[in-house]
């Protein structure tokens, strides 16, 4: 019991840790590389939850798919200058005492609701499961299931429009910036 | 389980304000981004969290349609970003200012 229960303390320091790696790291790669450990670190923690199948989906979308895009999208880019002292005015204390009021409250009021009695059960083995998730995915919500399927679609439509007109405003500059 | 339910909620909450910092402090575009996506991350540990406290699996479900939208954002997002970075040749969220009123 206290065993498991350290591991998932750590698990969410480490989380906590990545977390803040990603938005302090000077290089957008290292950022990319803190996010990865974040998102696994999450998917341990589904597992922890009983949420195995979940957990699957986290480590192969997230970080499998999302990252590859940013990591892919950080090498068309090249290196760039580190830039952790950026000129932003008199945003940033703002932004920070902002934050920690939202912080301050949002955590004051999680710790203070009473959960239900449901957190002491303990679910059947098959909670959770690929099984179980498709059982219900695909009796209450095939309608959001299949509304997900034209939501793809319009992205991939709208990223090859995107795509395009980069082209050909490109060519219509001068041509200049072929590469 | 070994970890109080709202201890859980709690560490989402500081993982949701710590992207949140993200979108606020940076102005690189692509680091924004991952913050966005780690506001996301955080939400779905409370959804997962809430699931596991009701005994529902709606909350799991939700996390499955969010991981799809997420996936759709950051390709939109991303395509968006690389036009921006030709067009500009920087890729700060300062430089996107042509709409500015």
């Amino acid at each position: 019991m206290s065993g498991g229960a350290l591991v998932v303390y750590a698990v969410a320091a480490l989380a906590v840790v990545s977390a803040l790696g990603v938005i302090s790291a000077r290089q957008p790669i290292h950022a990319a590389l803190w996010m990865v450990a974040n998102f696994g670190l999450t998917a341990i923690l589904y597992l922890a939850l009983h949420a195995p199948f979940i957990a699957a989906a986290q480590l192969i979308v997230y970080a499998g798919a999302i990252m590859v895009l940013f990591v892919f999208v950080v090498m068309l880019f090249g290196r760039q200058e580190a830039a952790l002292d950026e000129p932003l005015g008199g945003q940033r204390p703002l932004a920070l005492a902002g934050l920690a009021a939202l912080g301050f409250v949002l955590v004051r009021a999680v710790l203070q609701t009473p959960q239900g009695a449901g957190s002491a059960a303990e679910p059947d083995p098959g909670f959770g499961s690929a099984g179980a998730i498709g059982a219900v995915l695909f009796k209450d919500w095939v309608l959001p299931f299949e509304l997900m399927g034209l939501l793809l679609l319009a992205a991939v439509v709208g990223v090859v429009v995107i795509a395009h007109y980069r082209q050909d405003a490109g060519a219509a500059d001068g041509g200049s910036t072929g590469t | 389980m070994s970890m109080p339910i709202d201890h859980v909620m709690a560490l989402s909450a500081v993982l949701f304000i710590i992207g949140a910092a993200g979108v606020l402090l940076r102005r690189n575009t692509i680091v924004v981004l991952m913050s966005v996506e780690l506001m996301l991350n955080a939400v779905n540990i409370t959804l997962v969290a809430a699931s596991r406290l009701h005994l529902t699996l709606d909350g799991q479900l939700f996390v499955f349609f969010a991981l799809t939208v997420a996936a759709a954002e950051v390709a939109v997002g991303l395509a968006l970003v690389v036009a921006i970075f030709h067009a500009l040749g920087r890729s700060d969220v300062d430089d996107i200012s042509a709409m500015h009123g």
